[in-house]
């Protein structure tokens, strides 16, 4: 392939891993920065929306595009309820303590996986794409289904930089992530917010894996790798910090993918944590981090 | 005191002609009459190491129901010198270390007399010098070129599924005069892969042909578009083989990437191995090649064995479960678990086997042996087994798809699939 196109097709792969690879952090991001914990199941809630997702699709007969909306619908509310449940069973209860939780979402990946393990099968699922489309362009095709997951990821991450920013739930966050205590004595349900927020992290997780698992299939060893990219994501970006978010994971999401295409994508990850370890030196606290901890 | 326990310990006559006529009535009991002959009616244990989870799960799935079946075919003829086989099955998650765990469970805790059925390549690779020093006889259906290569032990045997050298060999001639001369290569980046990666390339630079590029890609990698770029663009065969649960995804966006535009395919069933093929997407597939181990559609020349064996595991003319049509089997791969056990009864009675001291006899039983005829024991075809190096060979199939189906094109000799010895483990001592 001639060098024009081999960038052309690199950077639309890229587009589309930074744009899922940016919800998925924002999710994590999110949890840390108003509870102050490490979510390390995240990618066990990411392959959860997965699994919904191919689980509910199968109920639905005629067109692809019903079951996927519903899944979009239903799988990230499900999940989030999950998540929910067990901040109240189990994180709430350690104080959201940093060590302790790390300990327990280790806990509830393991939990997670093996519970779907059992459940819904070792074999790798798969979701029809809700519309098949082919684009040609000339040197290679391209699925437009791709154009909209970008598309998709695009709105949704406006819409929570929106809700953060404009409405009065977003305040309340940003409270509790400044100084949980003070918005505490304010009145502010500390608890029922942790819950929400852990719910809603877990859900976006669960959309960008709703909106991937037309184009990977979903198995219950998929949470893995999105996990560890997301970490280097807000790692880079900044834990908490939206925009250092999503500025980091386009810039992770097109170099894996120019990277890959270009040489090989195990020296795309090597660059990466490479990378991680530069910022952590040079600027502790992420690109776009606050400087107070 | 002596005397009263001599005297409790006598049994009279009439109670011990009860104790025959009970004995009797039992052996007589449906069932049972078969292993009545045996020294000892004891099962014969067969460790089953299967790849439940982890990235071998489909092939584990058919694997067991093909190993279940043919128990039940082999019981219910009598077991094994009149002896019924137990299956005792372990998960290894498709993973080197916990197979070799397996395999210290079938020898130390279950005491099976042999172990069986493994098909990832670094399962075996993983598992088998375990199974050496174990001292159990370790019966692997995994196609890989490392039992012949003289890479493991003599306790290591593949008599009932050819390995890859001797696949891509008899498949080089085909891919030359039928397809073209420029080919790149897309494979799995571990021992697999390099087998394929390794012969097919010298087998068909030997035909005159010449590999343009290979493309190794991690057996875990759930997308594939990156890899693609790579496939220079005057190639003109596109050789592709690949394994692990994304198998869909790569022919799918394998698809997307060349649409109707692609270069000729020829492709290892692995690549769509437990994939329905009418899956929207699979459309350009149309009119490429594919080597099978045994083909997944009834053929119209099928056997009176294959249809027995077809439906003794319970697989329709698709190629899928009776019982669910999307469930598609791994047609091409699973008769080597069917015709394995069928060595192993052979090899047992051959050996007079009765017990975990026989084991070296059971291994020299099934090194003598040769020439192993198309029979109900052999659905997939006759072959000749190479005691030397523990390998079996056999006829190779190309099917070519037509109209979503895969209708056979070419039926290689067995002789098309010979290699010059790498090792004779028979010199091994036990």
């Amino acid at each position: 392939m001639d060098l024009g196109p081999y960038l052309l097709f690199a950077s639309l792969e890229g587009l589309v891993h930074a744009a899922v690879l940016s919800l998925i952090a924002l999710g994590l991001s999110l949890v840390f920065g108003v509870m102050r914990i490490v979510n390390v199941a995240h990618g066990e809630f990411f392959m959860l929306g997965a699994i919904l997702a191919w689980w509910i699709s199968g109920f639905v007969f005629g067109s692809p595009a019903i079951g996927f909306l519903l899944a979009l619908i239903i799988a990230p509310l499900i999940a989030g309820v999950i998540a929910m449940s067990s901040d109240w069973l189990i994180l709430k209860h350690l104080k959201y303590d940093p060590e302790a939780t790390i300990i327990a979402t280790i806990g509830i990946l393991y939990i997670i996986q093996q519970a779907v393990l059992m459940t819904f099968g070792p074999d790798a699922r798969p979701v029809e794409q809700p519309f098949n489309y082919r684009l040609d362009l000339y040197w290679f095709g391209f699925s437009a289904y791709k154009f909209f997951v970008v598309f998709s990821a695009i709105i949704l991450l406006f819409s929570v930089w929106l809700v953060m920013a404009k409405t009065k739930f977003g305040l309340i966050l940003r409270a509790t992530q400044l100084d949980s205590e003070t918005a505490q004595a304010f009145g502010i349900p500390i608890s029922t917010v942790y819950s929400l927020v852990f719910g809603v992290g877990a859900a976006i997780a669960a959309v960008a894996a709703v909106l991937i698992v037309p184009i990977q299939q979903a198995h219950y060893l998929m949470g893995g790798e999105p996990l560890l990219l997301a970490f280097i994501v807000v790692i880079i970006g900044g834990l908490g910090s939206l925009r250092g978010t999503v500025a980091a994971a386009v810039l992770i999401g097109m170099s894996d993918g120019i990277i890959s295409v270009f040489f090989s994508p195990n020296l795309a990850k090597i660059i990466a944590t490479l990378f991680v370890v530069i910022v952590l030196l040079i600027k502790p606290n992420g690109l776009f981090g606050s400087e107070k901890t | 005191m002596n005397k009263n326990n001599i005297i409790n310990k006598n049994i009279s006559r009439r109670k011990l002609m009860k104790g025959v006529a009970a004995a009797g009535s039992i052996a007589a009991m449906p069932g049972f009459v078969r292993y009545s002959q045996a020294a000892s009616s004891a099962p014969i244990k067969i460790g089953f190491q299967v790849h439940r989870t982890g990235i071998g799960a489909a092939y584990g799935r058919w694997y067991d129901r093909t190993t279940q079946a043919a128990v039940k075919v082999i019981n219910d003829g009598g077991g094994i010198n009149g002896r019924p086989i137990e299956i005792v099955a372990e998960d290894d998650g498709t993973d080197p270390k916990r197979g070799a765990e397996a395999l210290e469970k079938f020898a130390n805790q279950h005491k099976c007399d042999v172990a069986f059925g493994t098909l990832f390549s670094h399962v075996v690779i993983g598992s088998a010098p375990r199974a050496g020093e174990l001292k159990l006889p370790y019966f692997v259906v995994s196609e890989g070129h490392h039992v012949a290569s003289g890479m493991l032990n003599r306790y290591t045997l593949q008599p009932g599924i050819t390995d890859v050298k001797s696949q891509v060999q008899a498949m080089a001639p085909f891919v030359r005069n039928n397809l073209g001369k420029k080919v790149t290569m897309v494979y799995p980046d571990f021992a697999f892969g390099h087998d394929h990666r390794d012969y097919f390339s010298a087998a068909f630079e030997a035909q005159g042909g010449q590999i343009l590029a290979k493309v190794p890609i991690p057996p875990t990698e759930s997308s594939f578009s990156k890899y693609f770029p790579k496939i220079p663009r005057d190639t003109e065969v596109l050789y592709h083989v690949m394994v692990g649960p994304a198998v869909l995804t790569f022919v799918k966006e394998l698809g997307e990437f060349y649409g109707n535009k692609s270069p000729k395919l020829f492709g290892f069933i692995d690549s769509v191995e437990a994939v329905d093929l009418s899956t929207p997407g699979l459309e350009f597939l149309d009119g490429s090649y594919f080597w099978e181990g045994n083909p997944r559609y009834a053929q119209s020349n099928q056997t009176e064995h294959d249809k027995f064996y077809r439906s003794a595991v319970g697989v329709d003319e698709n190629g899928a479960s009776v019982s669910d049509s999307k469930d598609v089997s791994t047609y091409a791969h699973m008769f080597g678990c069917w015709e394995t056990l069928h060595i192993i009864k052979n090899g047992m009675e051959e050996a007079g086997y009765s017990g975990v001291g026989d084991r070296s006899k059971l291994i020299e039983a099934v090194e003598s042996m040769s020439n192993m005829p198309l029979s109900q024991a052999h659905p997939q075809g006759a072959k000749i087994f190479n005691g030397k190096t523990h390998q079996t060979f056999g006829h190779q199939y190309i099917t070519k798809m037509t109209n979503g189906k895969l209708v056979l094109a070419h039926t290689t000799s067995i002789e098309d699939t010979f290699y010059p010895d790498e090792v004779d483990y028979t010199q091994q001592s036990f």
